[in-house]
């Protein structure tokens, strides 16, 4: 066995690109002369790795970002009297990455110096994107978690007096929490087997409409999630046909948002189901729709249930659809099916503009509360759905039992 | 005429095999299940048909009294004798929105798919992917809140730099006193919420590049850069494009965070610095019931414009995305 040691090896592997390989070792060996084919190592440049930064590029970018930094500082503060921290960061960045292109350019070659910018420009910018990402959160959560206080879960805003001293602890968030949940709980038990179907239809079934519906649900995601809500309200409540402003009616635009993210979602779960498991089910005798129930849903269960986690967490976070259809309400409403009824968005929404600094408070808090929801969810869907290596087990065993199934029917028929 | 031996021996033989049809007939379970699920897959169909159809005919009271000035005018005057309402400024502003959205995600939306796809370190790829992947789950209203309270503050000095320094451009000229609540603010929310759709779906677009092109690519000698320009970016175009289309609807159809940040004013004004704006969403969302009847109609005509707009960009995207090269098994 070769090991990384051998000297042939290595050298072979790591010589640079584009360095000069000795002409020996370019030409063609003849078949009788195999064994001396390997030149000497001598023969080869000294090997480099094609990724080894040496102390000298770490030179120049630093010293580009320093000369960017003089240069910027000099033209904003000496010569133009600009002002402003961002628009200075802005400027320096600019002339920093051209001083470091031009640098790089000049010292190593240019398609080097593209390759630098490039990477610089890439990094910083998921760079910014992450660190943006991990600022809301954590600036949500530090902001709200000082104002969540053990009334919060326990009691409404029904006694709320701004003027004690007290508020804080004698206004909560349960009637919000508990609509929340019944609204996104009934979206779910109506979006979730609709949402399976179509994706089986789609995958499964083939029909002479998938392409169609594909594309339809597709922009169907795309539909703003307030023109979900005054769809409702222009087939339910207007013309008060069956239901008013309640819980159930938010249920139902919750549904039309959730449909397609956990069709799409679910579509591309049993894409991957291997279709050889299919087959093996359909040449055992088993029909379509037992295939499906036996075989491919229950593969592709762990996914199944990630679309249904993330649907619900991006469910409990719409505000937009609620207006038209909850209502929002100060008091516990337990009834999903009659009158108005709080949800955590809209508390969050109806409290950001108050002038009263309590309310502002009961936003902060109500706003960690949901964050929270959405994160053990999101957490919750990626452990779930995390790829496992012993699928398979269970999976051969129910096929067997289909086996078995047939062959006792083929015996039960002779 | 001459018969090959080819032929002589597909013709069935007398005694031997004969062919059967494989036609198989369907039993009526599976025909009971494959109806179901067809009537379940195009309900879809309805369902879209029905939105667009309700909106319409609930706003057709105001659209007899405002027509095709919905429009062309702007203003919510619904109630009293002189009625004047319409979208036009909310559609400019909505456009603004977009706009300044997607200038501000794109480029880094891309940086971050290409960086979690070809430089993040192996370990902690997942974990970027996850918090990326979080960032579209973050409730629009958790936007807002942060938008209005933690980054407007920070990025004042910037608005005023730029209104200052680089007036002279029409965009960043600024008439009001004030640079807070404007549509470039609400447009750089949005566009920060919209950066991780479009970068989570470059970035599934991105990883089914074919190996054995990349390597070919960086065996030729090219740099990583090269590669990447070369290889995976005209791999991944449609769904790059299609994933920027659908960030833009998105932007287009974005309700709280704007709601909250954008303060409601309808000008039509290049000056996308200064206080006030409105979207068609917003519109709807902050007079909901309270212009009585007309008003409900009017809004019910605005949803439905919303919904024709957004359905129209969604729509050209995925055509543009099965109609390009890119990854066969992809689509948005």
């Amino acid at each position: 066995m070769t090991t990384i040691d051998d000297p042939r090896v290595d050298g072979l592997a790591l010589v640079a690109p584009g360095a000069a390989v000795d002409a020996s070792a370019l030409q063609r060996p003849s078949v009788a002369d195999m064994p001396q084919a390997i030149p000497p190592q001598r023969a080869l440049p000294t090997p480099i790795r094609p990724r080894d930064v040496g102390w000298a590029d770490g030179a120049l970018l630093l010293g580009a970002a320093f000369s960017a930094y003089c240069a910027v500082w000099v033209v904003f503060y000496q010569l133009t009297l600009l002002s402003g921290a961002f628009g200075f960061f802005v400027c320096w960045f600019a002339l920093f990455l051209a001083v470091y292109g031009f640098v790089t350019a000049a010292v190593v070659d240019p398609e080097t110096a593209k390759d630098r910018v490039f990477v610089v420009l890439v990094v910083s910018g998921a760079l910014l994107v992450l660190g943006l990402l991990v600022y809301i959160v954590g600036w949500v959560v530090l902001r709200g978690l000082s104002h969540v206080t053990t009334s919060l879960f326990l009691k409404d805003q029904a006694h709320f007096e701004p003027s004690d001293p007290n508020v804080l602890h004698e206004v909560g968030i349960l009637h919000a929490i508990i609509g929340s949940f019944e609204q996104v709980g009934l979206a779910a038990t109506i979006a979730v087997p609709v949402a399976v179907v179509t994706a089986v239809y789609l995958n499964e079934v083939r029909g002479r409409f998938s392409r169609v519906v594909r594309t339809v649900v597709t922009a169907m995601a795309g539909t703003p999630s307030i023109v979900a809500g005054v769809f409702i309200y222009s087939f339910f409540i207007l013309p008060h046909v069956l239901i008013g402003k309640s819980g159930i009616a938010a249920s139902l635009a919750l549904f039309i948002l959730m449909l397609p993210w956990v069709t799409r979602t679910t579509e591309e779960v049993l894409r991957l189901v291997p279709s050889g498991l299919r087959e093996a089910s359909l040449a055992l005798g088993a029909p379509e729709w037992r295939t499906v129930w036996s075989v491919v849903l229950p593969t592709a269960r762990s996914g199944l249930i990630t679309a249904v986690l993330l649907g619900v967490a991006i469910a409990i976070g719409e505000t937009a659809p609620l207006i038209y259809t909850a209502f929002g309400s100060q008091v516990m409403n337990v009834n999903p099916f009659h009158d108005p009824q709080g949800a955590l968005p809209l508390v969050v929404l109806q409290n950001v503009r108050q002038a009263q600094a309590v309310l502002l408070y009961l936003a902060y808090a109500t706003a960690f509360v949901l964050i929270m929801i959405v994160l053990v969810l999101f957490v919750l869907a990626r452990v779930v759905g995390r790829p496992r290596n012993d699928k398979r087990a269970p999976l051969r065993t129910r096929l067997t039992s289909l086996a078995l199934q047939a062959a006792r029917r083929d015996r039960g028929a002779a | 005429m001459s018969v090959t031996a080819e032929a002589v021996r597909d013709v069935p033989q007398p005694g031997g095999p004969r062919p059967i049809s494989i036609r198989t007939d369907r039993s009526v379970q599976d025909q009971v299940y494959r109806v179901i699920t067809s009537a379940t897959g195009l309900g879809t169909l309805v369902l879209l048909f029905l939105i667009g159809l309700f909106l319409l005919l609930r706003g057709l009271p105001a659209l007899r009294i405002e027509g095709f000035r919905f429009v062309t005018t702007s203003g919510f005057e619904t109630i009293g004798k002189n009625l004047h309402f319409g979208v036009a400024a909310s559609l400019f502003g909505t456009f603004v929105v977009a706009t300044v959205a997607l200038v501000v995600a794109v480029p880094v939306a891309l940086a971050t798919a290409i960086f979690l796809n070809e430089y993040a370190p192996e370990r902690s790829r997942r974990f970027l992917t996850a918090v990326v992947d979080l960032g579209a789950a973050i409730p629009s209203v958790i936007y807002g809140l942060w938008g209005i309270f933690e980054f407007q503050p920070n990025l004042v000095g910037f608005c005023t730099w730029l209104s200052r320094h680089l007036a002279w451009i029409p965009f960043f000229e600024v008439t009001t006193p004030k640079v807070t609540a404007s549509l470039f603010v609400a447009g750089m929310v949005v566009g920060l919420m919209i950066v991780p759709i479009i970068a989570s779906v470059t970035r599934e677009v991105f990883s089914l590049t074919p190996q054995g092109e990349r390597e070919a690519a960086l065996a030729l000698g090219s740099s990583r850069f090269g590669m990447i320009r070369t290889v995976v970016i005209p791999f991944g175009r449609g769904g790059m494009i299609g994933a920027i289309m659908l960030g833009l609807g998105r932007a287009l159809g974005e309700t709280i965070a704007v709601v909250i940040i954008l303060a409601e004013s309808f000008v039509i004004s290049p000056h996308i610095l200064q206080t006030g704006g409105s979207t068609v969403a917003a519109f709807i969302a902050i007079h909901a019931e309270s212009g009585g009847p007309t008003g409900t109609a009017a809004l019910m005509l605005a949803g439905f414009t919303l919904f024709l707009f957004t359905m129209a960009v969604n729509l050209a995207a995925s055509a543009i995305v099965s109609r390009s090269r890119s990854g066969a098994g992809v689509e948005l």
